[in-house]
């Protein structure tokens, strides 16, 4: 007997044909319609207005870390409302399939979007939200022009957004992987995911993940090599310190996710058995790998907005930090103890009593550093003047929500009640309270506090409001019932239910969903409003709640070189320390500053992987042979470029600054 | 004692108010009020948990609101220090009290993970509510797209989609799956357990009230997943003789090997089924992978391993699938190259005109020492002349 | 903090008004060596999958029925030697001698080729006798995990042609420097990850 012959790939088109459109899915030909009508809409104005010379070359080619930080931010909003389309349609579906009703949604596709808001959220929305956030103030914090690879920087962009394109694309031709957001072999291997959906999702994260690892390194080198003068390691504000943590990790285990996901590519496509049923595999060995880099991404995910509760809850109680050591060591245990619990994602596994305890007690002592940390903040606003701005808002929300969350984390570490818990409803609650409460409101602090930074106006403070308790009001109400369905025995990724008695938490979870989405509206008007009003709201000053670090001692939007002189620290809270002690701000002497061209080799060989990774889903090699070379030969060719930066002449520097001193003088 | 510390805190808690909040939702929380013990434990602990952690929770919620209350910048009356920034004492607390809640945490998690561990034999936990003469039931448990299989072996019954159990007698699942990974959950009983293709894990439980119940994989495993729950029924003694009376008597007919390979064939929404006779070795074939005919066991392979391989001449030894149960999920074509398996050296089923390679081989020294080395064209077969009865 | 002790009005110099610019390429030597060590973590996952699967031969050929120890030792010396070789480059660079620099490369690249070549015939050899890497686990985690090294070599290799191609450009300016010592760790890199593979795969495989 031979084996059965693999099916006739076309050699022009590989696998794809006109079949691989959901022509049969009404939800999606409307989404497309919308999308492509929208897409439309946004070229012809860039066109009508002639702004593609202007996006080219001042954003797309860009190496100004200012400007990458704030693409990453759009990028990162972009893919939050394809993420919350999707788990709204979850919701919907919930709160409708009961009683022999099948929802609106068949398998094929429900599957595919409770895998996508997973993926998307973590990988398109999280990762580029802190990359931007970190790219945006680590260099102005740390008194830096840039960062120390400019180049490396736009190019980790680009693949990233690459990354998102691929995972776009699988919307609209073939399909998404059904696999959950893990793809736990045998079901994500060839024999039962025959399809492109898995494809998609590994080309997908490859793609995005050399833009995250490259991007850790260079945040990694820009924070120890371009610190201002003086600033020792102690002598780094918070979040610099939380940025350092979360790129070491980031460099520590996306490199496992590449390697894990390259395996299971290889089963795929070469057919090995590293992950296969039969010949040898071992499917527990992926699940071991991926969590071995999933759970440090939690922390990668935390950490950063950690140091931002820190920055704000210092600054709006004008106060210093409490324990900054001992927060700066709190930090670094969670880095180094992230690495030691993976296995709490899979004590159902059956690994035995004393392995599961180990792992179970190594991921409580995880929340000793974290109460620590959320102590340093309650005694911050001890004794403290504290100003409820919008971000001090949101820290406070975060505070009271995160620590329900971390409760019912280690809860979930205690092995035995895992065993009943693992994978239910409450599982979903609680690491949803952890990355809405943490991350999400984390960003929404940070959004709120840094934006004056990046754009010399501050957000409007009414819709701020009306954002802020539509986000809380509407995440209880969205998740305190998830909570109660995982203490009835509710396993997650359900299509359809039995139990009638169960349909009021899902619809209680569904209007949730929707006090949510006019947060998520709220804020896009509050944007929209504060654009439209930025001469009412504009702030001169440059720094506009009395800040205490370093990036509030430039303009607001910082010059292209951020500080004409570099400044030197002597204390830890550096602004404030100038502002206390009278510094002047240099008027002239003004010298040549060297910076970092742009380029589009960045957004070329991004081009290029995401032409490869389309062509590897459909199998399409004349154009994986062709786009792999491309991309090898474009990347040669951009080393034989020697002249990569440039001088702003002293004369500009002086222009700028002038503009500047008058600025400051019409302000105060 | 530790041992009797969860049983301490738990009757503490039957009193707190705490216990109390779920009977007064009514809303069926059967996680913490569930039907047998070892679920009552895992339930028990949950609280336990909580309260412990309320220890630290609640004062800290309390005096986030408190501190933003009181120190809110329009009130000049509070205290404004904004140098102050450190306090070894403070310090000291805030360091101290999480660890102090983790230590009683984690010496709980320890004692109960041994405790309640899925493998541990019902005898010895501490709550036993039955006589520890009491032989328990073996149940072993197959999770097939998108159903369950459940065979009695001393009974000699099967039944897909139902489990009935007797009430106050211990019940030792052995769990393994066919094609993905599920895990087999029954609230009501016990905690989870992985059911994965090619292993075997163990469960163990016992109901202490009778009634209907539900049971379910708790782990995505494909389209049909939403569908995969079955019936759980703790019946008393008298009532579980009854029901497999009946399903001695039933017409579905038996469960061999080829009803299985018809059964593992992916489906949705099965009805309940009972097998009247079932074949004693299907479980073990199941967990070894080798219930296809002319399959090698995984035991078998693993023992070849063990010694060191089957040298060049095992290389020839895999065939593509006669039965492809790929092909049921649409992805027999697509899938060319995972469709093959080792086949069995000495399985009775395999018929010799089968065999890839038909020269006798010596079968005895398997360690390698004996093969050729690679490239020389003399290649010794495998294939044993004598057949040896499946284990 | 003692710094706060400084108190107001004493002269501090809160701006570095006469700075010097970084000079250029000063981090690239870290970041690439932190580039490595994530590149390193790929090795050590491929490394732990062998050591994990590297016992499954699902009743098929074990190392000791495949792997030729003297041609894969001959194969290490290769390796070895252009390492050897690359440090002569490098010292050839610190005397300022292009074409030194050139020749030692081009003879590092000529072992690497023949490491390659040696590499690729193994391979060859193995799938010719049906040893592929479906066959099992054992042979998916070999045939990765020194197919991801040979591949690597492949790239330092293409990497090593267009530095010789620069360095006939543009000399011993520094940016060429700060590349070679870059190639340097990267083949140095690999060396030492091929002294893991030969021990744990190949030794210990035949050896157990």
């Amino acid at each position: 007997m031979t084996p059965p012959p693999l099916p006739p790939t076309d050699p022009v088109f590989g696998k794809l044909s006109l079949a691989a459109l959901p022509l049969h899915e009404p939800i999606l030909i409307f989404t497309f319609l919308g999308v492509a009508v929208g897409g439309l809409v946004v070229l012809g104005l860039i066109t009508r207005y002639r702004l593609w010379g202007y996006l080219w070359k001042d954003w797309f080619t860009t190496v100004d870390h200012k400007r990458i930080g704030i693409m990453y931010m759009i990028l990162g909003l972009i893919m939050f409302l394809r993420g919350f389309a999707d788990a709204i349609m979850m919701r919907l579906q919930q709160a409708m399939a009961f009683g022999g009703s099948e929802g609106y949604l068949p398998a094929h596709h429900y599957d595919q979007v409770f895998t996508a808001h997973g993926v998307i959220m973590i990988f398109f929305v999280a990762m580029p939200f802190i990359t931007g956030l970190m790219n945006y103030i680590v260099p102005l914090q740390i008194g830096a022009r840039d960062v120390s690879f400019p180049f490396l920087n736009n190019f980790s962009f680009w693949m990233t957004a690459a990354g998102a394109a691929l995972t776009m694309v699988s919307l609209f031709v073939g399909e998404y992987a059904q696999t959950g957001w893990l793809a736990y072999p045998p079901l994500s291997g060839i024999a039962y995911s025959p399809n492109v959906g898995v494809d998609y999702y590994i080309w997908g994260l490859q793609i995005a993940g050399v833009g995250t690892t490259l991007s850790g390194i260079n945040l990694i080198v820009t924070i120890l090599k371009l610190r201002a003068p003086g600033m020792g390691l102690m002598k780094m504000p918070v979040f610099t310190w939380t940025s350092l943590c979360s790129n070491i990790l980031i460099v520590a285990s996306f490199p496992i996710l590449t390697a894990t996901l390259a395996l299971l590519s290889l089963d795929r496509y070469a057919g090995t058995n590293f992950f296969t049923n039969d010949l040898g595999g071992s499917p527990m060995m992926y699940v071991n790998l991926i969590w071995i880099w999933g759970h440090p991404e939690v922390y990668i995910l935390i950490l950063p907005l950690f140091g931002v509760f820190s920055e704000v809850t210092s600054t709006f109680s004008g106060k210093k930090l409490f324990g900054y050591t001992s927060m700066v060591y709190a930090t670094v245990c969670i880095t180094i103890l992230s690495y030691l619990v993976w296995l709490h994602h899979f004590f159902t596994m059956g690994s035995g009593a004393s392995v599961n305890s180990f792992f179970g007690i190594t991921t409580m002592v995880i929340s000793i550093p974290t109460g620590a940390k959320l102590f340093n903040w309650l005694f911050t606003m001890y004794r403290g003047r504290i100003r409820f701005e919008l971000p001090m808002m949101w820290t406070i929300a975060f505070m009271l929500t995160f620590v329900v969350g971390g409760m019912t984390g280690v809860l979930l570490a205690v092995p035995p009640a895992d065993f009943v818990l693992h994978n239910s409803l409450f599982l979903i609650a609680h690491f949803h309270n952890v990355i809405i409460g943490g991350v999400l409101f984390g960003l929404f602090a940070a959004i709120n506090y840094w934006w004056p930074k990046a754009f010399g106006f501050k957000l409007n403070v009414f819709w701020g409001k009306v954002s802020f308790w539509c986000w809380v009001v509407g995440f209880w109400l969205a998740f305190m019932p998830l909570y109660i369905l995982g203490l009835m025995g509710v396993t997650r990724r359900m299509r359809v239910f039995d139990d009638p008695g169960l349909q009021i938490w899902f619809v209680i979870a569904a209007i949730g969903a929707g006090v949510i989405a006019c947060g998520i509206a709220a804020m896009l008007i509050q944007f929209g409003v504060s654009i439209w009003k930025r001469k009412e709201l504009a702030d001169d000053s440059g720094d506009p709640w009395h800040g205490r670090t370093l990036e509030w001692a430039t303009s607001s939007p910082p010059p292209d070189y951020n500080f004409a002189f570099t400044p030197v620290i002597h204390n830890l809270d550096a602004w404030h320390d100038m502002k206390t002690r009278g510094h002047e701000r240099p008027v002239g002497g003004f010298r040549d500053i060297h910076m970092p061209s742009n380029t589009g080799t960045g957004i070329i060989l991004a081009g290029f992987c995401l032409a490869m990774g389309f062509a590897l889903v459909w199998h399409i090699w004349w154009l994986v042979i062709a786009s792999f070379a491309a991309t090898i030969a474009y990347a040669i060719f951009h080393t034989f470029n020697y002249k990569r930066d440039f001088d702003i002449p002293a004369a500009t520097v002086a222009a700028v600054e002038e503009a500047r001193t008058r600025q400051l003088a019409a302000g105060a | 004692m530790p041992s009797n510390l969860p049983r301490f805190f738990a009757r503490i808690l039957r009193f707190s108010p705490l216990a109390a909040l779920p009977l007064l939702s009514g809303c069926g929380l059967v996680v913490i009020d569930p039907a047998g013990d070892i679920a009552r434990q895992q339930g028990n602990l949950i609280v336990i948990s909580t309260v412990l952690m309320l220890l630290i929770i609640v004062p800290v919620m309390a005096l986030t609101i408190f501190f933003a209350w009181r120190y809110r910048a329009n009130n000049k009356e509070a205290t404004y220090k904004p140098d102050w920034d450190h306090s070894t004492q403070l310090e000291l607390v805030i360091w101290s009290a999480p660890l102090l809640i983790i230590i009683c945490l984690g010496a709980l998690t320890w004692v109960a993970t041994h405790l309640l561990d899925p493998y541990r034999p019902l005898a010895t936990t501490p709550e036993q509510v039955v006589a520890a003469d009491a032989k328990p039931l073996d149940v072993n448990v197959v999770a097939l797209d998108w159903k369950w299989l459940f065979i009695y072996p001393e009974q000699g019954v099967a039944t897909v989609n139902e489990l009935a159990l007797p009430v106050n007698r211990p019940v030792r699942f052995r769990i393994s799956a066919s094609s993905v990974m599920n895990s087999f959950y029954i609230p009501a009983l016990a905690g989870q357990i992985y059911a994965m293709p090619g292993m075997e894990t163990k469960l163990h439980g016992i109901f202490d009230k009778t009634g209907e119940y539900e049971g379910f994989s708790a782990n995505y495993s494909g389209a049909g997943f939403s569908h995969m729950r079955f019936a759980v029924k703790s019946l008393p003694a008298a009532d579980f003789d009854k029901w497999v009376a009946d399903a001695k008597a039933s017409t579905d007919g038996g469960l061999d090997r080829a009803t299985y390979l018809k059964l593992e064939v992916p489906s949705e929404k099965e009805p309940v089924r009972h097998f009247a006779t079932v074949d004693p070795q299907l479980f073990d074939a199941v967990v070894n992978m080798c219930v296809e005919p002319g399959k090698m066991c995984m035991h078998d392979m693993m023992a070849i391993d063990a010694r060191g391989g089957a040298g060049i001449a095992g290389i020839q030894n895999v065939r593509s699938v006669a039965y492809d149960k790929f092909a049921a999920r649409g992805t027999g074509n697509l899938a060319g190259w995972s469709v093959r398996y080792v086949a069995a050296l000495c399985s009775q089923q395999m018929k010799s005109a089968d065999r890839p390679d038909a020269r006798p081989v010596n079968p005895a020294p398997l360690k390698g020492e004996g093969l050729s080395r690679p490239g020389e064209a003399e290649r010794t077969a495998l294939n044993a002349s004598t057949p040896r009865p499946m284990s | 903090m003692s710094a706060n002790t400084v108190t107001a009005g004493d002269s501090v110099r809160f701006y570095d008004l006469d700075e010097h610019a970084h000079p250029e390429g000063h981090s690239t030597m870290l970041g690439f060596w932190i580039y490595l060590m994530s590149d390193c973590l790929i090795f050590a996952i491929l490394f732990a999958c062998f050591a994990v699967l590297g016992g499954n031969y699902a009743a098929g050929p074990a190392p000791k029925d495949l792997f030729d120890l003297p041609l894969v030792a001959l194969n290490t010396a290769m390796l070895l030697f252009s390492s050897i070789t690359y440090g002569f480059a490098v010292l050839q660079m610190q005397q300022g001698k292009v074409k030194g620099v050139q020749l030692w490369l081009a003879i590092t690249g000529l072992f690497g080729l023949a490491f390659l070549g040696i590499e690729l015939y193994e391979f060859h050899h193995l799938i010719e006798i049906g040893a592929t890497p479906q066959r099992s686990a054992f042979l998916s985690s070999f045939f990765t995990l020194v197919g991801t090294h040979g591949l690597h070599v492949t790239f330092g290799i293409v990497w090593l042609v267009v530095l010789m191609v620069q360095l006939g450009k543009h000399g011993l300016i520094a940016a060429n420097k700060r590349r070679v010592m870059c190639l340097s760790m990267f083949w140095h890199f690999l060396d030492v990850v091929w002294i893991g593979v030969f021990t744990i795969v190949y030794l210990m495989g035949v050896l157990r």
